[in-house]
Protein backbone atom coordinates (compact mmCIF):
# COMPACT_ATOMS: atom_id res chain seq x y z
CA UNK A 1 0.00 0.00 0.00
CA UNK A 2 1.22 3.69 -1.18
CA UNK A 3 1.23 7.03 0.75
CA UNK A 4 -1.01 9.00 1.71
CA UNK A 5 -1.07 12.44 0.82
CA UNK A 6 -2.03 16.30 1.45
CA UNK A 7 -2.76 18.88 -0.12
CA UNK A 8 -1.09 22.19 1.36
CA UNK A 9 -3.26 25.51 1.18
CA UNK A 10 -1.82 29.04 1.59
CA UNK A 11 -3.31 31.97 0.28
CA UNK A 12 -1.65 35.74 0.43
CA UNK A 13 1.34 34.37 1.54
CA UNK A 14 0.02 32.63 4.75
CA UNK A 15 -0.30 28.65 5.53
CA UNK A 16 -4.31 28.39 5.96
CA UNK A 17 -5.70 26.29 9.18
CA UNK A 18 -7.27 23.54 6.84
CA UNK A 19 -3.77 22.50 5.75
CA UNK A 20 -2.88 21.11 9.44
CA UNK A 21 -5.86 19.67 10.06
CA UNK A 22 -5.04 17.76 6.50
CA UNK A 23 -1.75 17.13 8.00
CA UNK A 24 -3.34 15.63 11.41
CA UNK A 25 -5.70 13.82 9.41
CA UNK A 26 -3.59 12.56 7.20
CA UNK A 27 -0.86 11.20 10.26
CA UNK A 28 -3.81 9.06 11.50
CA UNK A 29 -4.42 7.27 8.37
CA UNK A 30 -0.74 6.72 7.36
CA UNK A 31 -0.51 5.17 10.92
CA UNK A 32 -3.42 3.09 10.38
CA UNK A 33 -2.35 1.66 6.75
CA UNK A 34 1.39 1.65 7.96
CA UNK A 35 2.18 4.01 4.84
CA UNK A 36 4.16 7.60 5.27
CA UNK A 37 2.72 11.14 4.96
CA UNK A 38 3.74 13.45 2.03
CA UNK A 39 2.82 16.71 2.04
CA UNK A 40 2.31 18.58 -1.24
CA UNK A 41 3.00 22.12 -1.52
CA UNK A 42 3.19 24.37 -4.63
CA UNK A 43 4.06 28.14 -3.74
CA UNK A 44 5.73 30.80 -4.66
CA UNK A 45 8.67 31.85 -1.93
CA UNK A 46 7.75 28.37 0.11
CA UNK A 47 10.93 28.51 2.40
CA UNK A 48 8.58 30.03 5.25
CA UNK A 49 6.11 27.63 4.46
CA UNK A 50 8.21 24.28 3.98
CA UNK A 51 9.54 25.79 8.00
CA UNK A 52 5.97 25.62 8.93
CA UNK A 53 5.02 21.84 8.44
CA UNK A 54 8.33 20.81 8.89
CA UNK A 55 8.03 17.26 11.24
CA UNK A 56 4.11 17.42 10.54
CA UNK A 57 4.96 15.01 7.58
CA UNK A 58 7.40 11.97 6.12
CA UNK A 59 8.24 14.28 3.30
CA UNK A 60 7.55 17.61 1.96
CA UNK A 61 7.00 17.43 -1.93
CA UNK A 62 8.04 21.46 -3.06
CA UNK A 63 7.51 23.04 -6.51
CA UNK A 64 8.80 26.65 -6.20
CA UNK A 65 7.26 28.63 -8.71
CA UNK A 66 5.84 32.15 -9.28
CA UNK A 67 3.00 30.14 -11.21
CA UNK A 68 1.42 28.86 -7.76
CA UNK A 69 1.72 31.90 -6.34
CA UNK A 70 -1.53 32.19 -6.10
CA UNK A 71 -4.20 29.00 -6.42
CA UNK A 72 -5.44 28.42 -9.98
CA UNK A 73 -7.16 25.38 -10.31
CA UNK A 74 -5.54 24.66 -13.51
CA UNK A 75 -2.44 24.81 -13.04
CA UNK A 76 -2.34 22.95 -9.75
CA UNK A 77 -4.40 20.29 -11.77
CA UNK A 78 -2.01 20.09 -14.34
CA UNK A 79 1.00 19.97 -11.80
CA UNK A 80 -0.73 17.36 -9.48
CA UNK A 81 -1.83 15.15 -11.79
CA UNK A 82 1.71 14.96 -13.19
CA UNK A 83 3.11 14.45 -9.77
CA UNK A 84 0.23 11.75 -9.16
CA UNK A 85 0.78 9.79 -12.24
CA UNK A 86 4.19 9.30 -11.38
CA UNK A 87 3.38 8.65 -7.34
CA UNK A 88 0.27 6.70 -6.75
CA UNK A 89 -0.32 7.25 -3.11
CA UNK A 90 -3.02 5.70 -1.45
CA UNK A 91 -5.06 8.94 -1.01
CA UNK A 92 -5.08 12.04 -1.39
CA UNK A 93 -6.62 14.83 0.71
CA UNK A 94 -7.31 18.16 0.03
CA UNK A 95 -9.45 20.94 2.12
CA UNK A 96 -13.68 20.99 1.15
CA UNK A 97 -12.14 24.93 0.76
CA UNK A 98 -13.22 27.15 -2.07
CA UNK A 99 -9.57 25.49 -3.39
CA UNK A 100 -10.84 21.70 -2.99
CA UNK A 101 -13.96 22.65 -4.06
CA UNK A 102 -12.80 23.95 -7.51
CA UNK A 103 -9.52 21.35 -8.12
CA UNK A 104 -10.42 17.90 -6.48
CA UNK A 105 -13.94 16.93 -8.88
CA UNK A 106 -11.92 18.20 -11.99
CA UNK A 107 -8.46 16.62 -11.11
CA UNK A 108 -10.12 13.45 -9.89
CA UNK A 109 -12.10 12.89 -12.97
CA UNK A 110 -9.01 13.54 -15.06
CA UNK A 111 -7.07 11.09 -13.08
CA UNK A 112 -10.11 8.28 -12.93
CA UNK A 113 -9.74 8.35 -9.08
CA UNK A 114 -12.93 7.86 -7.58
CA UNK A 115 -13.42 10.70 -5.30
CA UNK A 116 -16.05 12.71 -3.22
CA UNK A 117 -16.26 15.86 -1.06
CA UNK A 118 -16.66 17.19 2.27
CA UNK A 119 -15.78 14.01 3.98
CA UNK A 120 -16.00 14.24 7.56
CA UNK A 121 -13.72 11.55 8.05
CA UNK A 122 -12.08 8.78 6.13
CA UNK A 123 -11.45 5.40 7.03
CA UNK A 124 -9.71 1.89 5.90
CA UNK A 125 -11.48 -1.03 6.93
CA UNK A 126 -10.15 -4.17 5.61
CA UNK A 127 -8.56 -1.97 2.65
CA UNK A 128 -11.86 -1.05 2.12
CA UNK A 129 -12.19 2.71 1.89
CA UNK A 130 -15.20 4.68 3.47
CA UNK A 131 -16.12 8.26 4.45
CA UNK A 132 -18.71 9.80 6.40
CA UNK A 133 -20.24 12.55 5.05
CA UNK A 134 -23.20 14.98 6.09
CA UNK A 135 -26.76 15.12 4.10
CA UNK A 136 -30.12 16.53 3.77
CA UNK A 137 -29.13 20.32 5.59
CA UNK A 138 -26.72 18.24 8.28
CA UNK A 139 -29.71 16.44 9.60
CA UNK A 140 -28.05 12.78 8.75
CA UNK A 141 -24.60 11.73 8.32
CA UNK A 142 -24.21 8.82 5.73
CA UNK A 143 -21.17 6.09 5.76
CA UNK A 144 -20.21 5.55 1.75
CA UNK A 145 -18.39 2.82 0.24
CA UNK A 146 -15.85 4.71 -2.27
CA UNK A 147 -15.89 2.21 -5.43
CA UNK A 148 -12.09 -0.08 -5.32
CA UNK A 149 -9.07 1.33 -7.25
CA UNK A 150 -5.25 1.90 -6.06
CA UNK A 151 -5.81 5.72 -5.61
CA UNK A 152 -8.38 7.97 -4.12
CA UNK A 153 -9.12 11.53 -3.41
CA UNK A 154 -11.21 13.15 -0.84
CA UNK A 155 -11.94 16.56 0.90
CA UNK A 156 -11.97 16.85 4.07
CA UNK A 157 -14.47 19.34 6.08
CA UNK A 158 -13.00 21.64 8.60
CA UNK A 159 -13.49 21.18 11.88
CA UNK A 160 -12.74 17.48 12.35
CA UNK A 161 -9.16 17.13 12.85
CA UNK A 162 -7.47 20.10 14.93
CA UNK A 163 -3.62 20.65 14.14
CA UNK A 164 -1.49 18.56 16.72
CA UNK A 165 1.79 18.82 17.51
CA UNK A 166 3.92 16.09 15.93
CA UNK A 167 7.61 15.57 15.77
CA UNK A 168 8.42 13.56 12.43
CA UNK A 169 11.29 13.41 10.55
CA UNK A 170 10.69 15.00 7.52
CA UNK A 171 12.60 15.04 4.11
CA UNK A 172 11.85 17.70 1.60
CA UNK A 173 12.25 16.90 -1.99
CA UNK A 174 12.38 19.95 -4.51
CA UNK A 175 10.80 18.76 -7.36
CA UNK A 176 10.92 21.06 -10.88
CA UNK A 177 7.50 21.92 -13.04
CA UNK A 178 7.49 22.79 -16.25
CA UNK A 179 3.61 24.09 -15.65
CA UNK A 180 3.45 27.97 -17.20
CA UNK A 181 1.02 29.99 -16.83
CA UNK A 182 -2.13 28.84 -17.86
CA UNK A 183 -4.17 28.83 -21.04
CA UNK A 184 -7.75 29.19 -20.63
CA UNK A 185 -8.53 30.90 -16.91
CA UNK A 186 -5.90 33.16 -15.25
CA UNK A 187 -6.33 34.76 -11.96
CA UNK A 188 -6.30 38.44 -11.63
CA UNK A 189 -6.08 39.88 -8.60
CA UNK A 190 -7.49 39.14 -5.04
CA UNK A 191 -10.86 41.65 -4.12
CA UNK A 192 -10.85 42.15 -0.15
CA UNK A 193 -14.26 42.83 1.76
CA UNK A 194 -15.12 46.02 2.29
CA UNK A 195 -15.70 47.04 5.94
CA UNK A 196 -19.10 48.84 6.79
CA UNK A 197 -20.26 50.99 10.12
CA UNK A 198 -20.54 48.33 12.55
CA UNK A 199 -17.64 45.64 13.07
CA UNK A 200 -19.22 42.18 14.42
CA UNK A 201 -16.01 40.68 15.35
CA UNK A 202 -15.54 43.59 18.23
CA UNK A 203 -19.11 42.90 20.46
CA UNK A 204 -18.96 40.90 23.16
CA UNK A 205 -22.91 40.25 22.69
CA UNK A 206 -24.09 39.20 19.17
CA UNK A 207 -27.21 38.39 17.98
CA UNK A 208 -27.60 36.53 14.90
CA UNK A 209 -30.29 35.70 12.89
CA UNK A 210 -31.97 33.71 10.38
CA UNK A 211 -34.21 32.61 7.33
CA UNK A 212 -36.40 32.16 9.84
CA UNK A 213 -37.12 35.75 10.28
CA UNK A 214 -39.07 35.10 7.33
CA UNK A 215 -39.86 38.92 6.21
CA UNK A 216 -37.60 42.03 6.26
CA UNK A 217 -39.65 43.99 8.11
CA UNK A 218 -39.33 41.76 11.08
CA UNK A 219 -35.50 42.79 11.33
CA UNK A 220 -36.76 45.84 13.45
CA UNK A 221 -38.00 43.29 16.51
CA UNK A 222 -34.14 42.04 16.88
CA UNK A 223 -32.25 45.14 16.22
CA UNK A 224 -34.71 46.51 19.10
CA UNK A 225 -33.94 43.32 21.44
CA UNK A 226 -30.09 43.95 20.51
CA UNK A 227 -29.89 47.33 21.62
CA UNK A 228 -31.66 46.48 24.49
CA UNK A 229 -29.41 43.56 25.38
CA UNK A 230 -26.12 45.70 24.29
CA UNK A 231 -25.17 43.79 21.53
CA UNK A 232 -25.41 43.98 17.29
CA UNK A 233 -26.85 41.89 14.88
CA UNK A 234 -25.39 39.84 12.67
CA UNK A 235 -26.78 36.92 10.30
CA UNK A 236 -26.71 34.08 8.23
CA UNK A 237 -26.13 34.04 4.61
CA UNK A 238 -29.62 34.04 3.56
CA UNK A 239 -30.39 37.27 4.68
CA UNK A 240 -27.49 38.65 3.16
CA UNK A 241 -28.19 36.96 -0.09
CA UNK A 242 -31.77 38.54 0.31
CA UNK A 243 -29.66 42.25 0.42
CA UNK A 244 -31.34 42.33 4.01
CA UNK A 245 -28.56 43.61 5.78
CA UNK A 246 -24.79 43.93 4.10
CA UNK A 247 -21.72 41.56 3.62
CA UNK A 248 -20.29 42.57 6.83
CA UNK A 249 -22.94 41.38 9.06
CA UNK A 250 -22.52 37.54 7.53
CA UNK A 251 -21.28 35.03 10.24
CA UNK A 252 -19.54 31.76 8.60
CA UNK A 253 -17.22 30.52 6.17
CA UNK A 254 -17.31 33.32 3.67
CA UNK A 255 -18.34 35.63 6.02
CA UNK A 256 -16.74 36.82 9.49
CA UNK A 257 -15.85 34.65 12.78
CA UNK A 258 -16.70 35.62 15.41
CA UNK A 259 -15.61 34.94 19.32
CA UNK A 260 -17.74 36.85 21.54
CA UNK A 261 -18.96 36.59 25.22
CA UNK A 262 -22.90 35.47 23.96
CA UNK A 263 -23.81 34.74 20.50
CA UNK A 264 -28.20 33.98 20.14
CA UNK A 265 -28.83 32.48 17.13
CA UNK A 266 -32.40 33.05 16.08
CA UNK A 267 -33.97 31.00 13.36
CA UNK A 268 -30.59 29.61 12.30
CA UNK A 269 -30.45 25.95 10.91
CA UNK A 270 -26.66 25.78 11.78
CA UNK A 271 -25.23 24.92 8.45
CA UNK A 272 -21.44 24.02 9.15
CA UNK A 273 -20.58 27.08 6.77
CA UNK A 274 -22.62 28.95 9.41
CA UNK A 275 -20.84 27.21 12.44
CA UNK A 276 -17.77 27.66 11.53
CA UNK A 277 -17.72 31.82 11.61
CA UNK A 278 -19.46 31.14 15.66
CA UNK A 279 -18.45 28.22 17.67
CA UNK A 280 -16.03 30.31 19.25
CA UNK A 281 -18.25 32.07 21.31
CA UNK A 282 -17.91 31.69 25.10
CA UNK A 283 -21.78 30.56 25.67
CA UNK A 284 -23.71 29.72 22.61
CA UNK A 285 -27.95 30.13 22.47
CA UNK A 286 -29.84 28.64 20.10
CA UNK A 287 -33.73 29.73 19.21
CA UNK A 288 -35.48 27.65 16.83
CA UNK A 289 -38.88 25.92 16.74
CA UNK A 290 -37.37 22.42 15.10
CA UNK A 291 -35.49 20.18 17.71
CA UNK A 292 -33.85 18.51 14.94
CA UNK A 293 -31.84 21.77 13.89
CA UNK A 294 -28.15 20.85 14.07
CA UNK A 295 -27.81 24.80 15.70
CA UNK A 296 -29.05 23.06 18.88
CA UNK A 297 -25.36 20.59 18.69
CA UNK A 298 -23.59 23.38 19.44
CA UNK A 299 -25.69 25.23 21.52
CA UNK A 300 -25.23 25.48 25.58
CA UNK A 301 -28.79 26.52 25.74
CA UNK A 302 -31.80 25.96 23.39
CA UNK A 303 -35.36 26.88 23.39
CA UNK A 304 -37.48 25.03 21.40
CA UNK A 305 -40.28 27.58 20.04
CA UNK A 306 -41.22 29.90 17.91
CA UNK A 307 -39.22 33.10 17.57
CA UNK A 308 -42.09 35.30 17.27
CA UNK A 309 -43.20 34.33 20.39
CA UNK A 310 -40.30 33.97 22.01
CA UNK A 311 -38.22 37.08 21.16
CA UNK A 312 -40.82 39.61 22.29
CA UNK A 313 -40.61 37.84 25.48
CA UNK A 314 -37.03 37.64 26.02
CA UNK A 315 -36.55 41.12 25.52
CA UNK A 316 -39.23 42.30 28.29
CA UNK A 317 -37.81 39.76 30.76
CA UNK A 318 -34.23 41.27 29.90
CA UNK A 319 -35.17 44.42 30.64
CA UNK A 320 -36.55 43.56 34.07
CA UNK A 321 -33.38 42.13 35.02
CA UNK A 322 -31.29 44.61 33.76
CA UNK B 1 -25.09 33.37 -25.99
CA UNK B 2 -26.60 30.23 -25.22
CA UNK B 3 -26.51 28.65 -21.97
CA UNK B 4 -27.40 25.81 -20.17
CA UNK B 5 -28.45 25.17 -16.94
CA UNK B 6 -28.46 22.22 -14.87
CA UNK B 7 -30.97 22.41 -12.43
CA UNK B 8 -31.59 19.74 -9.65
CA UNK B 9 -35.36 19.69 -7.65
CA UNK B 10 -34.56 18.91 -4.10
CA UNK B 11 -36.51 18.33 -0.50
CA UNK B 12 -36.64 20.91 1.33
CA UNK B 13 -35.13 19.83 4.87
CA UNK B 14 -34.16 22.78 6.17
CA UNK B 15 -37.28 22.99 8.32
CA UNK B 16 -38.96 19.32 8.10
CA UNK B 17 -38.26 16.03 10.43
CA UNK B 18 -35.96 14.14 8.05
CA UNK B 19 -36.17 10.21 8.60
CA UNK B 20 -34.15 7.48 7.24
CA UNK B 21 -36.53 4.59 5.04
CA UNK B 22 -36.66 1.06 6.27
CA UNK B 23 -33.36 0.59 3.77
CA UNK B 24 -31.67 2.32 5.83
CA UNK B 25 -29.71 4.29 2.89
CA UNK B 26 -32.48 6.54 2.05
CA UNK B 27 -34.65 8.92 3.57
CA UNK B 28 -39.06 8.76 3.86
CA UNK B 29 -40.10 11.54 0.77
CA UNK B 30 -43.77 11.27 0.88
CA UNK B 31 -44.29 14.42 3.73
CA UNK B 32 -41.23 16.22 2.30
CA UNK B 33 -41.88 19.27 -0.17
CA UNK B 34 -39.32 19.81 -3.03
CA UNK B 35 -38.76 22.54 -4.99
CA UNK B 36 -35.92 23.72 -7.19
CA UNK B 37 -32.41 23.78 -5.38
CA UNK B 38 -31.38 27.15 -3.96
CA UNK B 39 -28.39 28.14 -6.22
CA UNK B 40 -29.95 26.51 -8.65
CA UNK B 41 -32.44 28.98 -8.73
CA UNK B 42 -29.63 31.71 -8.87
CA UNK B 43 -27.81 30.18 -12.14
CA UNK B 44 -31.41 30.51 -13.60
CA UNK B 45 -31.40 33.96 -12.88
CA UNK B 46 -28.06 34.72 -14.07
CA UNK B 47 -28.97 32.99 -17.22
CA UNK B 48 -31.82 34.84 -18.23
CA UNK B 49 -29.91 38.30 -17.35
CA UNK B 50 -27.56 37.25 -19.85
CA UNK B 51 -30.24 36.18 -22.17
CA UNK B 52 -31.93 40.01 -21.77
CA UNK B 53 -28.04 41.39 -22.35
CA UNK B 54 -27.27 39.26 -25.36
CA UNK B 55 -30.27 37.16 -26.86
CA UNK B 56 -29.52 33.04 -27.40
CA UNK B 57 -31.31 30.73 -25.95
CA UNK B 58 -31.57 28.91 -22.49
CA UNK B 59 -31.85 24.96 -22.09
CA UNK B 60 -32.15 23.79 -18.47
CA UNK B 61 -31.43 19.92 -17.94
CA UNK B 62 -32.01 18.15 -14.90
CA UNK B 63 -31.67 13.94 -14.21
CA UNK B 64 -34.96 13.56 -12.39
CA UNK B 65 -37.93 11.63 -11.63
CA UNK B 66 -41.38 12.85 -13.51
CA UNK B 67 -42.49 15.63 -10.88
CA UNK B 68 -38.93 17.03 -11.81
CA UNK B 69 -40.95 18.52 -15.03
CA UNK B 70 -42.76 20.49 -12.83
CA UNK B 71 -39.66 22.45 -12.08
CA UNK B 72 -38.34 22.83 -15.27
CA UNK B 73 -41.67 24.04 -16.40
CA UNK B 74 -41.06 27.03 -13.75
CA UNK B 75 -38.00 27.57 -15.30
CA UNK B 76 -39.33 27.79 -18.84
CA UNK B 77 -42.10 30.49 -17.35
CA UNK B 78 -38.94 32.24 -15.95
CA UNK B 79 -37.04 32.74 -19.17
CA UNK B 80 -36.04 29.48 -20.34
CA UNK B 81 -36.19 28.19 -23.96
CA UNK B 82 -35.97 24.43 -24.01
CA UNK B 83 -36.04 22.14 -21.19
CA UNK B 84 -34.70 18.28 -20.64
CA UNK B 85 -35.63 15.59 -18.63
CA UNK B 86 -33.23 12.59 -18.17
CA UNK B 87 -35.21 10.23 -16.87
CA UNK B 88 -33.91 9.06 -13.21
CA UNK B 89 -35.66 5.67 -13.27
CA UNK B 90 -33.66 4.60 -15.70
CA UNK B 91 -30.58 4.55 -13.67
CA UNK B 92 -30.69 2.74 -10.28
CA UNK B 93 -28.17 4.21 -8.15
CA UNK B 94 -27.21 7.85 -9.30
CA UNK B 95 -23.99 9.61 -6.95
CA UNK B 96 -22.79 12.83 -7.86
CA UNK B 97 -19.80 11.36 -10.41
CA UNK B 98 -22.67 9.32 -12.14
CA UNK B 99 -24.82 12.28 -12.43
CA UNK B 100 -22.26 14.09 -13.99
CA UNK B 101 -21.67 12.01 -16.68
CA UNK B 102 -25.15 11.57 -17.44
CA UNK B 103 -25.14 15.44 -18.31
CA UNK B 104 -21.97 15.17 -19.90
CA UNK B 105 -23.47 12.56 -22.58
CA UNK B 106 -26.80 15.02 -23.18
CA UNK B 107 -24.93 18.47 -23.18
CA UNK B 108 -22.23 17.27 -25.26
CA UNK B 109 -24.91 17.05 -28.22
CA UNK B 110 -26.15 20.64 -27.59
CA UNK B 111 -24.05 23.67 -28.61
CA UNK B 112 -23.67 26.23 -25.61
CA UNK B 113 -21.00 29.07 -24.84
CA UNK B 114 -21.57 28.90 -20.90
CA UNK B 115 -23.10 26.04 -18.88
CA UNK B 116 -23.91 27.12 -15.16
CA UNK B 117 -24.66 24.96 -12.52
CA UNK B 118 -25.19 25.74 -8.61
CA UNK B 119 -22.76 25.75 -6.35
CA UNK B 120 -24.33 22.64 -4.52
CA UNK B 121 -27.40 20.48 -4.05
CA UNK B 122 -28.97 20.89 -0.57
CA UNK B 123 -30.00 17.14 -0.55
CA UNK B 124 -26.51 15.28 -1.02
CA UNK B 125 -24.41 18.45 -0.28
CA UNK B 126 -21.57 17.06 -3.30
CA UNK B 127 -20.28 20.63 -4.31
CA UNK B 128 -18.82 18.23 -7.53
CA UNK B 129 -21.35 17.94 -9.88
CA UNK B 130 -20.48 21.10 -12.00
CA UNK B 131 -16.94 21.20 -11.52
CA UNK B 132 -16.78 17.32 -12.79
CA UNK B 133 -19.14 18.17 -15.70
CA UNK B 134 -16.93 20.47 -16.58
CA UNK B 135 -13.80 18.09 -16.49
CA UNK B 136 -15.85 15.50 -18.60
CA UNK B 137 -16.54 18.02 -21.32
CA UNK B 138 -12.84 19.29 -21.07
CA UNK B 139 -13.94 22.91 -20.85
CA UNK B 140 -12.67 25.53 -18.46
CA UNK B 141 -14.68 26.27 -14.91
CA UNK B 142 -15.05 28.10 -12.34
CA UNK B 143 -16.70 27.63 -9.15
CA UNK B 144 -18.86 29.36 -6.57
CA UNK B 145 -19.25 32.48 -9.05
CA UNK B 146 -20.44 35.36 -7.27
CA UNK B 147 -20.13 37.95 -10.59
CA UNK B 148 -20.05 37.94 -13.67
CA UNK B 149 -18.70 40.22 -16.72
CA UNK B 150 -19.00 38.26 -20.32
CA UNK B 151 -18.51 39.59 -23.83
CA UNK B 152 -18.33 37.26 -26.26
CA UNK B 153 -15.49 35.14 -26.05
CA UNK B 154 -14.75 35.36 -22.47
CA UNK B 155 -15.47 36.30 -18.95
CA UNK B 156 -14.66 37.90 -15.94
CA UNK B 157 -15.30 36.42 -13.06
CA UNK B 158 -15.05 36.81 -9.34
CA UNK B 159 -14.94 33.65 -7.38
CA UNK B 160 -16.60 33.67 -3.56
CA UNK B 161 -13.15 32.42 -1.30
CA UNK B 162 -13.26 32.41 2.67
CA UNK B 163 -13.80 35.47 4.95
CA UNK B 164 -15.76 37.41 2.30
CA UNK B 165 -12.75 37.55 0.25
CA UNK B 166 -13.16 36.98 -3.75
CA UNK B 167 -10.80 35.67 -6.89
CA UNK B 168 -11.31 37.76 -10.18
CA UNK B 169 -10.97 35.50 -12.70
CA UNK B 170 -10.01 35.64 -16.65
CA UNK B 171 -11.81 32.98 -18.77
CA UNK B 172 -12.21 31.96 -22.12
CA UNK B 173 -15.78 30.48 -23.28
CA UNK B 174 -17.01 27.99 -23.42
CA UNK B 175 -16.64 27.68 -19.87
CA UNK B 176 -19.03 26.14 -16.86
CA UNK B 177 -19.30 28.38 -13.84
CA UNK B 178 -21.33 26.85 -9.77
CA UNK B 179 -23.32 30.12 -9.27
CA UNK B 180 -23.39 30.86 -5.37
CA UNK B 181 -26.36 32.39 -3.80
CA UNK B 182 -26.53 36.13 -3.66
CA UNK B 183 -25.38 36.82 -7.63
CA UNK B 184 -28.18 38.09 -8.23
CA UNK B 185 -32.09 38.47 -6.81
CA UNK B 186 -34.40 35.58 -8.54
CA UNK B 187 -37.15 36.41 -10.28
CA UNK B 188 -40.89 35.22 -9.78
CA UNK B 189 -42.62 33.46 -12.52
CA UNK B 190 -45.89 35.64 -13.52
CA UNK B 191 -48.66 33.94 -13.46
CA UNK B 192 -49.40 33.97 -17.43
CA UNK B 193 -45.80 32.29 -17.85
CA UNK B 194 -46.35 30.06 -16.04
CA UNK B 195 -49.99 29.20 -17.61
CA UNK B 196 -48.15 29.47 -21.11
CA UNK B 197 -44.83 27.22 -19.98
CA UNK B 198 -47.44 24.29 -19.07
CA UNK B 199 -48.53 23.86 -22.80
CA UNK B 200 -44.48 23.81 -23.59
CA UNK B 201 -42.68 20.23 -24.47
CA UNK B 202 -40.39 18.64 -22.44
CA UNK B 203 -37.70 16.54 -23.68
CA UNK B 204 -37.65 13.45 -21.78
CA UNK B 205 -34.48 11.28 -22.60
CA UNK B 206 -34.43 7.66 -21.44
CA UNK B 207 -32.00 5.22 -21.14
CA UNK B 208 -31.86 4.82 -24.86
CA UNK B 209 -29.85 7.64 -25.75
CA UNK B 210 -27.31 7.09 -22.83
CA UNK B 211 -25.12 4.03 -23.13
CA UNK B 212 -25.66 2.65 -19.00
CA UNK B 213 -23.09 0.45 -19.36
CA UNK B 214 -20.25 3.16 -19.35
CA UNK B 215 -21.31 4.89 -16.59
CA UNK B 216 -19.34 4.43 -13.48
CA UNK B 217 -20.19 4.84 -9.20
CA UNK B 218 -17.70 6.28 -7.43
CA UNK B 219 -19.83 5.98 -4.20
CA UNK B 220 -22.83 3.84 -2.37
CA UNK B 221 -24.25 4.69 0.77
CA UNK B 222 -23.80 1.72 3.19
CA UNK B 223 -26.06 3.56 5.84
CA UNK B 224 -27.52 6.92 7.04
CA UNK B 225 -27.45 7.61 10.88
CA UNK B 226 -28.51 10.54 12.79
CA UNK B 227 -24.94 12.42 13.49
CA UNK B 228 -23.59 11.71 16.79
CA UNK B 229 -24.12 14.37 19.75
CA UNK B 230 -20.55 16.73 20.13
CA UNK B 231 -22.54 18.91 22.43
CA UNK B 232 -24.60 18.31 25.53
CA UNK B 233 -27.35 21.29 24.78
CA UNK B 234 -29.52 22.33 27.50
CA UNK B 235 -33.26 23.38 26.44
CA UNK B 236 -35.11 25.78 28.57
CA UNK B 237 -38.74 24.00 28.28
CA UNK B 238 -41.83 25.34 29.32
CA UNK B 239 -44.48 28.04 27.79
CA UNK B 240 -42.27 30.95 25.72
CA UNK B 241 -43.01 33.45 28.87
CA UNK B 242 -41.32 30.45 30.80
CA UNK B 243 -38.10 29.38 28.45
CA UNK B 244 -37.71 33.14 27.97
CA UNK B 245 -37.80 33.95 31.77
CA UNK B 246 -35.37 31.33 32.04
CA UNK B 247 -33.03 32.02 29.43
CA UNK B 248 -33.23 35.89 30.75
CA UNK B 249 -31.87 34.79 34.35
CA UNK B 250 -29.20 32.39 32.75
CA UNK B 251 -27.66 35.94 31.16
CA UNK B 252 -28.29 37.75 34.70
CA UNK B 253 -26.25 34.87 36.41
CA UNK B 254 -23.64 34.75 33.61
CA UNK B 255 -23.05 38.95 34.04
CA UNK B 256 -23.97 38.90 30.78
CA UNK B 257 -26.32 41.46 31.20
C1 LIG C 1 -19.48 27.75 -0.07
C2 LIG C 1 -20.57 28.14 0.88
C3 LIG C 1 -20.31 29.11 1.83
C4 LIG C 1 -21.30 29.46 2.75
N1 LIG C 1 -21.00 30.41 3.70
C5 LIG C 1 -21.92 30.70 4.65
C6 LIG C 1 -21.61 31.63 5.70
O1 LIG C 1 -20.53 32.22 5.76
N2 LIG C 1 -22.56 31.86 6.63
C7 LIG C 1 -23.78 31.23 6.62
O2 LIG C 1 -24.60 31.48 7.51
N3 LIG C 1 -24.10 30.37 5.64
C8 LIG C 1 -23.20 30.10 4.65
N4 LIG C 1 -23.55 29.23 3.65
C9 LIG C 1 -24.94 28.77 3.54
C10 LIG C 1 -25.29 27.62 4.46
O3 LIG C 1 -24.96 26.40 3.82
C11 LIG C 1 -26.79 27.61 4.79
O4 LIG C 1 -27.53 27.58 3.60
C12 LIG C 1 -27.22 28.83 5.60
O5 LIG C 1 -26.36 29.01 6.70
C13 LIG C 1 -28.64 28.64 6.07
O6 LIG C 1 -29.08 29.79 6.74
P1 LIG C 1 -30.26 29.74 7.80
O7 LIG C 1 -29.89 28.84 8.91
O8 LIG C 1 -30.62 31.14 8.13
O9 LIG C 1 -31.48 29.17 6.93
P2 LIG C 1 -32.18 27.74 6.96
O10 LIG C 1 -31.18 26.65 6.86
O11 LIG C 1 -33.27 27.80 5.99
O12 LIG C 1 -32.79 27.64 8.43
C14 LIG C 1 -33.83 28.44 8.90
C15 LIG C 1 -34.10 27.97 10.32
O13 LIG C 1 -35.10 28.81 10.91
C16 LIG C 1 -35.96 28.02 11.69
N5 LIG C 1 -37.23 28.74 11.80
C17 LIG C 1 -38.09 29.04 10.80
N6 LIG C 1 -39.14 29.73 11.29
C18 LIG C 1 -38.94 29.87 12.62
C19 LIG C 1 -39.69 30.48 13.68
N7 LIG C 1 -40.83 31.11 13.45
N8 LIG C 1 -39.19 30.40 14.92
C20 LIG C 1 -38.01 29.76 15.18
N9 LIG C 1 -37.28 29.18 14.23
C21 LIG C 1 -37.73 29.23 12.96
C22 LIG C 1 -36.05 26.71 10.94
O14 LIG C 1 -36.44 25.64 11.80
C23 LIG C 1 -34.64 26.54 10.39
O15 LIG C 1 -33.85 25.80 11.28
C24 LIG C 1 -22.58 28.86 2.71
C25 LIG C 1 -22.83 27.89 1.74
C26 LIG C 1 -21.85 27.53 0.83
C27 LIG C 1 -22.16 26.48 -0.19
N1 LIG D 1 -29.75 15.38 -10.93
C1 LIG D 1 -29.27 16.55 -11.39
N2 LIG D 1 -29.75 17.09 -12.54
C2 LIG D 1 -29.26 18.25 -13.03
N3 LIG D 1 -28.32 18.97 -12.39
C3 LIG D 1 -27.82 18.49 -11.23
C4 LIG D 1 -28.26 17.26 -10.68
N4 LIG D 1 -27.57 17.05 -9.53
C5 LIG D 1 -26.76 18.11 -9.38
N5 LIG D 1 -26.90 18.98 -10.40
C6 LIG D 1 -26.23 20.28 -10.58
O1 LIG D 1 -25.02 20.28 -9.87
C7 LIG D 1 -25.06 21.26 -8.82
C8 LIG D 1 -24.26 20.82 -7.63
O2 LIG D 1 -24.74 19.61 -7.12
P1 LIG D 1 -23.92 18.72 -6.10
O3 LIG D 1 -22.58 18.51 -6.68
O4 LIG D 1 -24.72 17.46 -5.98
O5 LIG D 1 -23.87 19.49 -4.81
C9 LIG D 1 -26.55 21.49 -8.57
O6 LIG D 1 -26.77 22.74 -8.00
C10 LIG D 1 -27.09 21.37 -10.00
O7 LIG D 1 -26.87 22.55 -10.73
Amino acid sequence: MSDIFVLIEHRQGKIRDISFELLNCGRKLAEKTNSNLTALLLGYNTENFVEKIKSQAHRILVINSEVFKDFNSESYQIALSEILKKETPFITLIGHTACGMDLCPALATQMEFPFTTDCLDVDVVENKVKVTRQMYDGKLNAKLIIRENPSYLFTLRAGNFPSEESSLKTEIINIKSSVTEPDYRKFVEYIEAVAGDVDITKSDIVIGIGRGIKEQENLSMIEEFADNIGGVVACSRPIVDADWLPKDRQVGSSGKTIKPKLYIAIGISGAFQHITGMKGAETIIAINKDPNAPIFNEADYGIVDDLFKVVPVLKEKVMELK
Amino acid sequence: MDIIVCIKRVPQTAEAEVTIDSSGKDIEKDRLSFDINESDSYALEEAVILKEKFGGTITVISVGYQDTEDTLRIALAKGADNAIRVKAEDFEHIDGYKTSQILKSVIEKESYDLIFAGCIATDDAYSQVGVTLAELLNIPHASLVINIDTSENRADVNRELEEGLMGHLDISLPALFTIQTGINEPRYASLIAIRRAAKKEIKVIGQEEINKDNLLLNTEIEELFIPPKTKEVEILTGSPAESASKLAEIFKEKGLI
